[in-house]
């Protein structure tokens, strides 16, 4: 008798120490799948900060480069110089005389090569009709090679045998270096892996983020403010609250559909702005928002609420000077974290034709542009190796925006908290 | 003032831009669908950001007018801006009286102002209701509803190669509804057993020090962008799946499903432990006492007691995450594939319905062409079904809240 007992209760204790283990296992499950998407993303991208350029001689001749005085801005950018950085190139090989093995050697320069050389002329006009040392970027697949993401051997490999003798001896003169890529971070898209840069998608984001927090956050404290403050309980408080928990959780692709054809189609606005895509996210923000800011309204105490009436101040002026000021961190932290929202999400932007590929810096909301995520989205579309550390290197940045907004966020939050506890 | 500043904005798109583009077309350069683009280079050329020599004469043209066209037009609004100012200063000035019900006046407006917000989201679902409504109808014009519901084919480029608008195209969306709910099914599978674990060891064994570092994780696990999901699914969990079928001998498509499912679930997780976690907090702790007073150990207490008090709450969670996986679109569009097969095996390439919806309308629209229609007929569907399951959770759970408070 005593024995089954005892066999039951240790029954019974296994049970109880297997449920607890797939309790950890599943938060471990979760922490592992965390890490290997942060570490597949890390080690992918890390290298696309960094790129792969060539130290040449480049003889600076005006005559080549075809421009006369006097040398304006205008000017030298008309320049040619494509055959200066070939040259150059050619003269660390005066062995390579055949014009085929020539074209394999000069793809070992990125078309980028000579942009740098006319952006270096632009900023040092003086410079003309001297010889300089200049790095410029070396073509994508070398960038990768020197990275070790291609193959040196094997299947498909996209170097030939001289390809790969030019580039080691290169590296053996030590005219290979390996750059911090400021192009990556400030430039914007290119069709080139190695001279793409996400400040143009960085700008859209920005801009679009901007247009739906000025919507979305005056139109979302008043929404809530209303609800919460003045509503009768009528039929349409109870029709509008449903719609906006609603409107909550509406797949992000229907606010996509929403934006062409409404926006689009209807009031005709500019395709593929960011003034579109910031009212699309806006009515994506807003439910976020007024959620956050309604609950931040209810938790003000109703002291504050009743001295200011007593003080002879009308309902309007109790909320306005007092109780909304007493909400304002919950109702700036559920912005923020709806702003969070708002970046990330790509759906509702693709279908508002923020795909194309753009690469001016757009410096208005009314300009064509791409937004980070749509960014992410293209770069990982593309089948170029190159592209591949571009992704993971924008997901990264996406990432630290995200990061720096919660903790804007949680900053709010802790400090408030603070305070109401000194109180 | 403010609406004085907005139309500088308007004037710019609505009088410079056609007036700009016209000369354009004067000049003889047909605009083309990339009116935008060329509007923008001469908007570049103009601010000298690109040189002119490669701009053609007609282009040179437009330039000009673009200037002269945005000076006249800020010397313009300069004036009106300093008009309105004035004669809104002299306005008020000439209103200011003691008898002047004045805040009460403002209050009234700011009163109008706060409903007018508020209405806002019913205003935001009509259009959503409107705008997918309309060009659904139009889309059943060409397509019958049953065709669309029920067709086992969806191939809507056949309509588009053969130029027989409507006539032949194959738009049966049940290969869409069965790869949507195969993803759906796989992304619950994983996130079901993983958010509710996660969920009960929280609420119910973690010390809090555990629960500061594991409630954060899951924040980010949901703050990640789906975009970045899709790439991870596509990058590294495709071809880990690809190599683990192979490893015990079956082959699987680069894009599958199941990777496609697997990534969707991760993103789930951290949605359905939240919930489930508020769900299991809401018991009152007078239930688990009894339990434990009775010599029932924890897990007894969770299995017996709480998890069937919290399982219509739990139902209600669950059938949110579904509502979400199907309708999100990132993941499912950069690893799912576009083929539209119609297959349970998760090893296979299958497409979604918001896949569908986004590959359509990508790139160039034809609004009278079936094949964009057909987006927007999906949409219907996916609105519907999302709303249908979401007012269900939602009153679930409503309901399951009033019972305990």
């Amino acid at each position: 008798m005593l024995t089954t007992d005892k066999k039951r209760l240790q029954k019974r204790h296994r049970a109880e120490t297997r449920f607890r283990a797939y309790g950890v296992l599943s938060l471990m499950a979760a922490a592992g799948i965390l890490f290997t998407l942060i570490y597949s993303i890390v080690s992918s991208g890390y290298t696309a900060f960094y790129r792969t350029t060539l130290l040449l001689d480049i003889e600076l001749n005006a005559e080549r480069i075809d421009v006369t005085p006097p040398y304006s801005r205008n000017a030298l950018m008309q320049g040619r110089y494509s055959s200066l950085v070939k040259s150059a190139l050619y003269a660390q090989f005066p062995e390579v005389t055949d014009r085929r093995a020539r074209r394999e050697l000069s793809s070992l320069l990125s078309p980028g090569a000579e942009l740098a050389v006319r952006d270096y002329l632009i900023d040092h006009p003086d410079s003309l009709g001297t010889t300089i040392a200049l790095e410029v970027p070396m073509s994508s697949d070398f960038d990768q090679l020197y990275k070790e993401h291609l193959p040196r051997s094997g299947e498909n490999i996209r170097f030939s045998g001289q390809q790969l003798q030019w580039f080691d001896r290169l590296l053996e003169e030590g005219r290979i270096a390996y750059r911090f890529n400021t192009q990556f971070l400030f430039g914007g898209d290119s069709r080139y892996p190695e001279l793409a840069g996400i400040a143009g998608a960085v700008a859209g984001s920005f801009f679009a983020l901007l247009v739906c927090f000025l919507l979305s956050f005056p139109l979302g404290i008043a929404a809530a403010t209303y609800l919460e403050e003045f509503a009768p309980k009528t039929r349409l408080t109870r029709i509008i609250e449903a719609n906006i928990n609603n409107l909550a959780a509406v797949p992000s692709v229907i606010f996509g559909l929403l934006g062409l054809a409404i926006f689009l189609n209807v009031f005709g606005l500019p395709r593929s702005t960011p003034l579109v895509g910031g009212i699309v996210l806006s009515l994506m923000t807003l439910p976020t928002i007024i959620i956050a800011t309604r609950a931040s309204i209810r938790s003000v105490s109703p002291g504050i609420r009743q001295a200011g009436l007593a003080m002879g101040a009308s309902p309007v002026q109790v909320v306005f000077h007092h109780v909304l000021p007493v909400a304002m961190p919950g109702t700036l932290t559920g912005t923020i974290i709806g702003l969070a929202q708002a970046l990330g999400e790509t759906a509702p932007l693709l279908m508002i034709g923020m795909v194309a590929f753009i690469a001016n810096v757009p410096t208005t909301p009314m300009d064509p542009s791409a937004a980070l995520p749509v960014q992410i989205f293209l770069w990982a579309e593309s089948a170029e190796r190159g592209f591949v550390e571009k992704t993971s290197a924008a997901i990264m940045v996406i990432m630290m925006f995200l990061i720096m907004m919660n903790l804007l966020a949680v900053i709010i939050r802790t400090r408030t908290q603070g305070k109401s506890k000194v109180e | 003032m403010l609406i004085v500043a907005l139309g500088w904005l308007l004037v710019e798109s609505w009088v410079i831009r056609p007036a700009v583009i016209q000369t354009l077309a004067t000049g003889g350069v047909q605009p083309t669908a990339n009116v935008a683009f060329q509007y923008l280079e001469i908007r570049n050329i103009a601010a000298g950001v690109l040189p002119d020599t490669h701009a053609s004469e007609a282009v040179l043209i437009a330039v000009e007018r673009y200037k002269s066209l945005t000076s006249t037009a800020s010397k313009l609004f300069a004036a009106l801006f300093l008009v309105v100012g004035v004669s809104g200063f002299v306005y008020s000035y000439r209103r200011i009286s003691a008898q002047f019900p004045a805040r009460e006046q403002v209050e009234k407006f700011v009163r109008f102002f706060l409903l007018a917000s508020s209405t806002v989201a019913i205003l935001t679902t009509l259009s959503i209701v409107m705008a997918l409504v309309v060009e659904a109808l139009l889309f059943f014009k060409h397509v019958p509803l049953l065709d669309f519901l029920f067709g086992i084919k969806w191939s809507p480029q056949v309509a588009i190669r053969a130029d027989q608008v409507g006539s032949s195209g194959a738009f049966g969306a049940i290969p869409l509804f069965a790869g949507t709910l195969l993803i759906a099914l796989i992304a619950m599978l994983v996130a079901v057993p993983i958010g509710l674990f996660s969920a009960i060891y929280l609420s119910e064994y973690a010390r809090p020090s555990v629960r500061h570092i594991a409630k954060p994780m899951l924040e980010i696990l949901a703050g990640i962008p789906t975009v970045v999901y899709g790439f991870f699914a596509a990058l590294t969990v495709a071809p880990m799946v690809v190599k683990a079928s192979a490893a015990i001998g079956l082959s699987a498509s680069s894009e599958s499903a199941l990777a496609a499912g697997l990534v969707m679930g991760v993103m789930i997780i951290p949605f359905i432990s939240s919930l489930s976690d508020d769900v299991i907090s809401a018991i009152p702790t007078s239930l688990r006492l009894g339990s434990l007073a009775m010599g029932a150990t924890r897990s007894e207490t969770i299995r017996k007691v709480i998890l069937p008090a919290a399982l219509p709450g739990i139902m209600g969670a669950i059938l949110l995450a579904v509502s979400r996986a199907i309708g999100e679109t990132m993941i499912v569009v950069m690893a799912a594939g576009l083929a539209a097969n119609l297959t349970a095996n998760p090893l296979e390439s299958v497409t979604t319905v918001t896949a569908q919806i986004v590959t359509i309308l990508v790139g160039d629209q034809e609004f009278d062409s079936p094949k964009t229609l057909a987006a927007f007929a999906l949409g219907l569907t996916l609105f519907c079904v999302t709303l249908v399951l979401n007012f269900i959770a939602l009153k679930i759970v409503r309901t399951y809240e009033e019972r305990y408070d």
